[in-house]
């Protein structure tokens, strides 16, 4: 007997999914090595549009926008991590107090929002108190809604550190300031990390809400891709969304390894 | 001295008198930059258009009445419902349904699949799944429509094999926006309903089996009902967001294929727009998404009660 577990037809379809999530961004990046200024045919391999993406015509643009892109989303990351561990600290530690779910909905919310709404409403705010869009306002946007992606990984983490570790430190005369930072962070280290680095891609990868409240003139990676984007499918962008690829899945199997670690460090 | 005191068991490391500093920062950013927002939004969709991409504080219903009525191009006609915009919502809800059950008929198989590995492969498994998640949807959706365009990597070896003589026409298309929406949320699908069959109890499958159930009987009368929540969970995380997408419509889809998000997006471009217009749209999209979460709340609190 094979089993009750076994449905014909289901290794099949896994094996779909994976090729239908893969084949298009494998595609893409055998593309981004096409010698010819074509899009349609192979020409050869070569390092061509990777050497046009840093030095051809559009490259200042890009330059730019990739700085923009990666100065935000380190500055969105840390400040989201921040506020994620300081929330994560009261909702597993600090017991019961009132509004605790309501604490609860409201840092889930900027992921119950459709982005498109979460646009427009940070945009109209943004024009109501006459802050000028910006670098400013994307660097808001995107920290706000950073928080959820830090909290999560930050949270499971925590609820698996027993709190004996830090009534022993403070049985030992340390200040609640010193159990935390020599006995819980360190232990909490493999989740902060792993939230930071999601953080860190969710605020690269945006599009929607920084389309919205960039202003004139500013762009970021996405914003920049996409606005090429608009006039056909050029070989320098494949180049550009294989070296982002390439960002993305690094930082990925960089939070998996470290939650890991984390893992075997607990048990 | 309060250090000679021992801090004794679960007063949780003195992290219960510093609740309110330490949420301080939440509350701040997301009331005052998400909520604050949204309720500015609300009365927004109440004021006046100023022809500038700006409002006039004047309080009115136009906006509303615009996205529902019809009045005569001078406004004095007697108004009869206006379907432009009611359809293109109803083109969204459509658009979006159907890319959930595409991703529910191959996402359910490739779950059960990835839960009845062993544990190793099985690591494996939902690691591949994921990585696409979090590559830039802009990427993913792009490379999709590189993929599929007329001339692309997808057609032109069909055509070249002589399988098919005019490349098929994706592009452009209700099939094109699916596929990009279905390739851009798949992941969400399957994640929660493996979850749900990991948990499942195999000798229940095991028990109808040697009641003579056969296996498709098994699995439509047995596993559904017990993995069900798992499944709700998976569908209205990849309806929500495709309701409101923007890219997958815009950048796979035509003018025929004209969604929500594209709607929203248009009103709050340049000269043209109509920002008032554009928050009621909105306003009118997070009513149906919070309409479909309630409804998911109350499936999973029947669901806690039994």
């Amino acid at each position: 007997m094979k089993g009750v577990r076994h449905y014909p037809g289901f290794l099949t379809m896994a094996v779909a999914c994976l090729v239908i999530l893969y084949a298009p961004l494998i595609v893409v990046t055998v593309y981004s090595f096409n010698a010819s200024t074509s899009i349609t045919t192979w020409g050869g391999f070569s390092w061509r549009w990777y050497g046009d993406v840093f030095t051809g015509p559009e490259a200042p643009r890009f330059k730019a926008a990739a700085w923009n892109s990666i100065t935000i989303a380190v500055l969105a990351a840390s400040a989201a991590t921040t506020i994620a561990v300081a929330a994560s600290l009261a909702m597993i530690r600090g017991g019961r107090f009132r509004g605790k779910s309501a604490t609860f909905a409201l840092i889930n919310l900027p992921l119950m929002v459709p982005e498109i709404v979460t646009a427009v409403a940070t945009l109209i705010f943004f024009s109501a108190i006459g802050l000028v869009t910006g670098y400013m306002t994307i660097l808001i946007a995107h920290i706000v809604f950073c928080i959820p992606f830090a909290y999560l990984p930050i949270t499971a983490r925590l609820q698996g550190i027993e709190d004996s570790y830090e009534q022993a430190a403070r049985d030992l005369y340390a200040t609640q300031w010193q159990a935390f930072r020599l006995v819980l962070l360190p232990l909490m280290l493999p989740g902060v990390i792993s939230g930071f680095l999601l953080a860190f891609i969710i605020s690269l990868d945006d599009f929607i809400i920084t389309n919205f409240v960039k202003g004139a003139g500013m762009e970021t990676l996405p914003t920049a891709i996409f606005g090429s984007v608009k006039q056909g499918i050029k070989p320098n962008i494949m180049a550009i969304s294989t070296m982002m690829l390439a960002v993305s899945v690094l930082f990925v199997t960089l939070s998996y390894l470290v939650n890991r670690i984390g893992q075997r460090t607990r048990s | 001295m309060a250090g000679l005191t021992p801090s004794g068991q679960g007063n949780g490391s003195g992290y219960r008198r510093i609740v309110a500093p330490l949420l301080l920062p939440t509350w701040l950013m997301i009331g005052i930059f998400l909520v604050l927002p949204v309720l500015l939004m609300a009365i927004y969709s109440f004021l006046t258009k100023e022809f500038r991409g700006g409002v006039i504080w004047d309080f009115t219903l136009a906006s509303y009445d615009q996205f529902f009525l019809n009045r005569g191009l001078f406004g004095d006609e007697p108004p009869v419902i206006e379907w432009t915009y009611i359809t293109i919502f109803w083109r969204s809800i459509w658009q979006a349904a159907v890319a959930t059950l595409i991703c529910l008929a191959i996402g359910f198989p490739t779950a059960w699949f990835i839960a009845t590995r062993p544990p190793r492969s099985r690591a494996i498994w939902l690691f591949l799944i994921t990585i696409p998640y979090w590559v830039n949807l802009l990427i993913r959706t792009v490379s999709l429509k590189f993929l599929i365009r007329d001339n692309g990597p997808l057609n032109e070896p069909l055509m070249a094999l002589g399988l098919i003589t005019d490349p098929l026409p994706l592009v452009n298309t209700n099939l094109a926006v699916q596929l990009g929406l279905f390739y851009s949320y798949l992941p969400f699908m399957v994640l929660p309903i493996y979850a749900a069959v990991e948990r499942y109890n195999f000798a229940l499958s095991e028990a109808a089996a040697d009641l003579y159930a056969s296996r498709w009987v098994t699995l439509w009368e047995i596993v559904l009902p017990v993995v069900k929540p798992g499944i709700i969970a998976g569908c209205i995380l990849v309806f929500v967001p495709s309701l409101g997408a923007f890219l997958a419509p815009d950048l796979l889809g035509g003018a025929k294929t004209f969604m929500i998000g594209s709607l929203i997006d248009e009103q709050f471009r340049g000269s043209q727009g109509n920002w008032p217009f554009g928050a009621a749209a909105a306003m009118i999209l997070m009513t149906l998404v919070l309409i479909v979460l309630m409804f998911y709340a109350r499936a999973q609190a029947r669901e806690g009660a039994r």
